[in-house]
């Protein structure tokens, strides 16, 4: 548990420490958000329809981009080498890392989507299931991608790669997020949609981390 | 024989042009797949069989000057 | 004694020259052999099966389309299994597997895609349809993508193949996902026409040339996939005594 809680002090202070990092997803998803309205139409009739997707498509986008740098400065530093040579399992401080990842990078995803949503004219009373929905599947997204970072890692064309390999597997998250917002602006029930994405969390949560250890195995070559 | 004539068969009853598109799209791409598994492995060879001549080669140099 | 055959199997095709020899005696038969099924059932279903009292013709696109599916479901189950076997037992011809079975299964992926969407046409009136299973042919056709390109980008063949592999057990677990998530946002697809087990709702007089070109075609993806692992393991042990002789000889 002490070993968890150093690897997440540290991943936290590094990330602190270079706020482009935090503030760049961040605005990236604002700015793609605000591109919709001036390309499809800005009336509100239209807006409602599509901005559930809107708002899921950034979001997963947003989340991929902030990770293509996740594991490269700990493998430039060696602390990689370091982390799975340690005697505590490796899955311990790839939890960390994930976990504080998350917290700086998409958890204010989660803040800001309520704006988002409004300025995308969804009503007030959907604004809650937008948020729910964030939480729950930006966790995943954060994992899932962060196994396509592991195993392009030692690359340098890294990026365009880990789109092509994480994309695919985003699709579920992608279907019951955008579906459980989709289904709170028509007033259908959203709790079982929103249980099926949590399903989706534990999945990820209880073997993502594996695979991404396996991974970063695999990358350095031992 | 579900036809009555060749030129029946080919027009699978007005739908000759997706029946004949959709199998002549899949042999294409099943015949270059096996092609380009048969050409990998002549390559390999032949790259192997250049390799064995270099190496060929310079032992009988290193031979003769060893001499 | 079943159990004791299937390991002494296992441990000598994990033998790179044991799996090269027995390669070289099986392809000179399954390559004819699956060719001359597959053309069979081909030209049965085209020619002499009757047309479907609904559909007309058109359906004969089935003896293509249900094959290709399945085929490149089935290869990305075995790349899931390749891949465990690779990254857990680190066995060498799981990595080569890993690299033989991706880009037919690929391929066939592509003409499920095709097919369908030509079959969709007449029958449906549109070439595209986001129903669940054209849906989940893409996502696969995607992931087949995945692996291809990330094994062509890491440069040691070792590692290439184990995060192949990695990537194909974690690709098999979304198949499977992806295809209840898109069946759970509506279908217009029909049902499942054949059956393993239980009532096939298909006429036998087409359901015979379609186990028949099913057959065919799994057979054809065996002999490309035993193909394109030879080559691959005659350039992993480029540097043994077995491959050196065999190239001095120049025979097949």
């Amino acid at each position: 548990m002490s070993a968890f809680r150093a690897a997440l002090g540290r991943e936290l202070l590094v990330l602190w420490r270079s706020p482009a990092e935090i503030i760049n997803p961040l605005f990236f998803f604002v700015m793609v958000i605000s591109l919709f309205p001036l390309a499809i139409s800005p009336k509100p009739e239209v807006l409602v329809v599509v901005a559930p997707g809107v708002l899921w498509v950034a979001a997963l986008l947003a989340v991929m981009l902030s990770l293509d740098g996740l594991f490269r400065r700990d493998q430039e530093s060696g602390v990689l080498d370091l982390l799975l040579t340690s005697p505590v399992m490796a899955v311990v401080p790839v939890g960390a890392k994930l976990l504080g990842h998350w917290l700086l990078t998409g958890l204010p995803l989660v803040l800001i989507s309520p704006v988002l949503a409004h300025m995308l004219q969804l009503p007030d009373a959907v604004l809650g299931t937008v948020m729910l929905s964030l939480l729950l599947g930006t966790p995943a997204l954060t994992i899932i991608g962060a196994i396509g970072a592991a195993l392009t890692v030692g690359l340098n064309r890294g990026g365009i790669l880990l789109a092509v390999l994480v994309l695919p597997l985003y699709i579920p998250v992608l279907i019951f997020g955008a579906g459980a917002v989709s289904a709170a602006v028509e007033g259908g029930p959203v709790n079982g949609i929103l249980a099926v994405l949590g399903a989706l969390l534990a999945l990820t949560i209880s073997l993502g981390p594996l695979a991404v250890a396996a991974g970063l195995k695999i990358s350095s070559g031992n | 024989m579900a036809f009555d004539s060749f030129a029946d068969f080919l027009a699978m009853g007005r739908h000759g042009f997706y029946v004949w598109s959709a199998y002549g799209i899949s042999a294409l791409l099943i015949i270059a797949s096996m092609v380009l598994a048969v050409r990998g492995q002549g390559r390999v060879r032949q790259t192997l069989a250049r390799q064995q001549r270099r190496e060929q080669q310079f032992s009988e140099v290193d031979d003769e000057s060893g001499t | 004694m079943v159990w004791k055959t299937l390991k002494r199997w296992y441990h000598q095709l994990g033998s790179p020259r044991y799996f090269y020899t027995f390669s070289s005696t099986v392809l000179p038969w399954l390559t004819p052999i699956a060719l001359l099924t597959l053309v069979t059932g081909l030209v049965w279903g085209l020619a002499f099966a009757p047309a479907d009292y609904q559909q007309g013709n058109s359906y004969r696109i089935i003896f293509i389309h249900v094959p290709a599916s399945s085929g490149a479901l089935m290869g990305y189950m075995a790349l899931g299994v390749a891949g465990l076997v690779a990254v857990v037992w680190r066995m060498k011809m799981a990595e080569v597997m890993l690299k033989a079975i991706a880009p037919f299964g690929a391929a066939l992926a592509a003409i499920s895609l095709v097919t369908g969407a030509l079959w969709g046409k007449p029958t449906w009136g549109t070439y595209w349809q986001w129903d669940a299973r054209m849906t989940s042919m893409l996502i696969l056709l995607f992931m087949y993508v995945g692996v291809i390109a990330l094994q062509n980008v890491i440069r040691d063949p070792r590692q290439a193949a184990r995060a192949a592999g990695l990537l194909a057990m974690v690709g098999v677990i979304n198949v499977v996902i992806v295809k209840y998530s898109v069946e759970w946002v509506q279908t217009l697809h029909q049902g499942s026409t054949l059956k393993m087990f239980g009532e096939s709702t298909i006429d036998p007089a087409m359901k015979y040339p379609l186990l028949i070109s099913m057959l065919g075609l799994w057979l054809l993806y065996a002999a490309n996939v035993l193909i394109r692992a030879r080559s691959e393991v005659m350039w992993r042990e480029r540097r043994s005594k077995w491959v050196g002789k065999l190239v001095r000889e120049g025979n097949r």
